[in-house]
């Protein structure tokens, strides 16, 4: 795997010798996240949140499986052994809410994470299959949050249950019958809660599976950096430990911080009060809304208002809420440009701000109170999104004039420009006025 | 054929969102609805300042025993407290002795039975027992309440927008409907006049509540600690009762996350330190002279 300057793994203790010849686990270790794995060294602080989000894993699974202890799947209990989690267990008010905000948590560096691989063009080759198992762990994530959101079978659980399964129904002809069988009755109640936390028990450990392969497929081009050039040699890479273990342990103890200002002092504060209303089939909340990771989303599903061409709108919302993520599978082939990075690309640079605002105006309008402001707002913002990835992205990466690149990561980091300002080819006249430099293709 | 066209997938599929999104946005209305008589009257909640506010908050023991004891007085009789035991209590400052005390003259028993017969029947609560509700059932309790059904508080300023202040605002926020003014001086409508049996007050979501107003007079609750006994410090005192009801763990959780944030701090810079340390002869500024010591 990787760089063939990268260090081989040579056991010094008699005892590690021993292991590595019948076990070679050290030495997996060792190249995957060790001195063995070459990382180029221009990485910035946004390289650290995929650290972060296996860190936020292994909160979620410790934290969960304590809970999973304690808590009773069950409509008629479970809101109260969620109570007795908060009050009677021994710092089970910890470990909930740590789970609780862990969510987000985990939610919000996979934010920044995704982000981060746009900007940089992280999903082009040769790492189309980073993104696209990444694709598949984003959408795992989101169907185990919401699972986990429905456990504590409060008011904003059964209600949030209640409109995402409605979702199916909106399928012609098969719809509703899959909607059943999906619930196990007509509506949620002690079935789906039941299937719901197995589920739930289930999916992070496929999380855990797919982690596994997003960093196999990974290792086998190495890690994108912010220039998106190339590694050219071993004047290009760092060995990953100590120097971005090093890093990283500073990035863990930042988040952590932040992490913890939630967790300790408003561990509410992301939540909905709703929730601490036992699950009640009788009382519709006067709001339903879902956690701030689904807002967008929610809001681009409430925007499709008309029948357009015969399709009703619920199933244009629901189309275009699915398709909003899953149009994500076919970035790598629409954005066709061969630069990755998008600080040799003036154009896509501000069409990326642009859609990195419209995503935040999306989630406040998720939440926001309908009425024609909000609702014209969200399908002009839900129009943004889709122009941004299905019709922008192709036409910018055609017309588009790159910046030159410089020609190699080391020099870029020799010359100390900021990551922001024009790169050191620009002054250079043998690279001025001939375009980018070529990347290696895949 | 497919090289060719594949090109053009993307833009026609958004094309299709575009297009029903453009033909929502032709269809669509724009009249504003006019504002509603619960817009108009409804009041955000009063300021409540509460020794639990803020980071360090710790709760002031001696209000969560008057607001207790007009929960005991006052809201029992109503009002269930399902999620707390009596031996719960100790937090709040009372002696083991007390606590049992306290059970054993809950003016409400605990369902039971009788051990000779296997009657239903009910006895004494214990520092053990949660407390016991008011009602045997929701419906006794609509029964009993023009059908309506009062929640249980255990929760309840978690559980509603605006927290503790929203419940000291409900509690002190009755005004008769037919003298009331909002800030611009309007009275309320006829037709917004409260149905027989619901009771206005301005910090209620839909203006009317069931809850007849339970803090009518000072001196209702007798306090025995000096403080003065005014509807004022009842809302007040309850509130911070119930904020303790909803989260007993408040004061160990910042406790611990006091302690958590030192630590991290701490690890934090020596892990920012070790970082620099490491490397320190890779910086872009640093004394490497050549591109091969890398």
């Amino acid at each position: 795997m990787s760089f063939p300057w990268a260090a081989h793994y040579a056991p010094k203790h008699p005892l590690m010798r021993w292991l590595d010849e019948r076990l070679p686990m050290p030495r997996l270790v060792y190249n995957a996240i060790g001195a063995g794995y070459p990382v180029p060294r221009n990485l910035n602080y946004f390289w650290n949140f995929g650290v972060l989000a296996g860190l936020a894993l292994v909160i979620q699974i410790v934290t969960g499986v304590v809970l999973g202890m304690h808590y009773a799947a069950n409509g008629g209990v479970a809101f109260d052994s969620v109570e007795k989690i908060m009050r009677d267990v021994n710092q089970g008010w910890f470990i909930r809410y740590a789970h609780a905000n862990g969510a987000s948590f985990f939610l919000a560096v996979v934010y920044i994470h995704i982000f981060r691989g746009l900007y940089y063009g992280s999903y082009k080759a040769p790492r189309e299959m980073v993104w696209l198992i990444g694709v598949v762990i984003f959408l795992l994530m989101m169907a185990t949050a919401f699972m986990g959101y429905v456990l504590p079978w409060g008011q904003m659980s059964f209600w949030g249950a209640q409109v995402i399964t409605g979702f199916f129904s909106a399928i012609p002809v098969v719809g509703e019958p899959i909607r059943i069988w999906l619930l196990g009755g007509y509506a949620p109640d002690n079935d789906a809660l039941n299937r719901f936390f197995s589920l739930h028990y289930l999916l992070p450990f496929v999380i855990a599976g797919c982690i596994i392969l997003h960093i196999w497929a990974l290792h086998i081009p190495g890690s994108n950096n912010p220039t998106g050039v190339d590694v050219k040699g071993p004047q290009d890479t760092v060995p990953f430990h100590p120097y971005y273990t090093a890093k990283d342990g500073f990035g863990v103890g930042v988040a952590l911080l932040v992490f913890s200002l939630f967790l300790f002092f408003m561990p509410n504060a992301l939540g909905h009060p709703d929730n601490y209303i036992p699950a009640n089939p009788l009382s519709t909340p006067a709001h339903i809304v879902p956690e701030w990771y689904f807002l967008p989303f929610y809001a681009i599903l409430k925007a499709f208002t008309g029948d357009f061409l015969w399709i009703p709108a619920k199933l244009w919302g629901v189309l275009a809420m699915f398709g909003s993520i899953l149009l994500l599978f076919f970035l790598p082939w629409i954005d066709r440009s061969p630069v990755r990075s998008s600080n040799y690309r003036p154009l896509y640079k501000k069409f990326f701000w642009v859609l990195v605002v419209d995503v935040i105006l999306l989630g406040y309008l998720g939440q926001a109170e309908p009425n024609w402001k909000t609702v014209l707002a969200s399908q002009i913002c839900a129009g943004y999104y889709f122009a941004h990835f299905l019709i922008i992205l192709p036409i910018v990466s055609m017309i588009e004039r790159p910046l030159p690149l410089p020609r190699s990561i080391s020099e870029s980091v020799l010359h100390g420009e900021d990551e922001e300002s024009a790169p050191y080819g620009v002054a250079d006249a043998s690279h001025a006025g001939h375009g980018p430099a070529p990347q290696p293709a895949a | 054929m497919f090289r060719l066209f594949a090109p053009l997938i993307a833009p026609i599929v958004g094309l299709g969102f575009l297009l029903s999104l453009l033909f929502a946005i032709v269809t669509a209305s724009y009249e504003s609805e006019p504002e509603s008589t619960q817009q108009r009257f409804h009041l955000e909640h009063k300021e409540l300042k509460l020794a639990s506010d803020g980071p360090l908050g710790k709760y002031d023991r001696a209000q969560l025993q008057r607001g207790f004891q007009v929960y005991k007085e006052v809201c029992a009789a109503c009002h269930s407290m399902r999620l707390v035991a009596f031996r719960h209590l100790e937090a709040l400052g009372f002696t083991a002795p007390e606590v049992k005390a306290i059970a054993s003259q809950w003016q409400i028993e605990v369902p039971s039975i009788n051990p000779d017969t296997g009657e239903p029947a009910t006895r004494k609560a214990l520092p053990s027992d949660f407390m016991p509700s008011p009602y045997a059932n929701e419906t006794a309790a609509r029964a009993a309440n023009n059908n309506a059904l009062p929640p249980d508080l255990s929760l309840i300023t978690k559980a509603r927008e605006g927290h503790a202040p929203y419940v000291y605002s409900l509690l002190t926020g009755y005004r008769d409907p037919k003298t009331y003014k909002n800030e611009h001086g309007e009275a309320l409508p006829a037709d917004g006049q409260p149905p027989a049996g619901l009771h206005f007050n301005p910090y209620f979501p839909n203006l009317n509540i069931a809850m007849p107003p339970p803090l009518t007079a000072n001196g209702q609750v007798t306090y025995t600690d000096g403080t003065p006994a005014t509807v004022e410090n009842y809302a007040k005192d309850v509130s911070a009762f119930l904020v303790w009801t909803a989260e007993p763990e408040l004061e160990g959780r910042h406790r611990a996350g006091v302690a958590t944030i030192i630590f991290l701090l701490i690890a934090t810079t020596l892990a920012y330190m070790a970082y620099q340390n490491i490397w320190r002869d890779k910086k872009k500024h640093g004394k490497r002279t050549s591109l091969t010591d890398a």
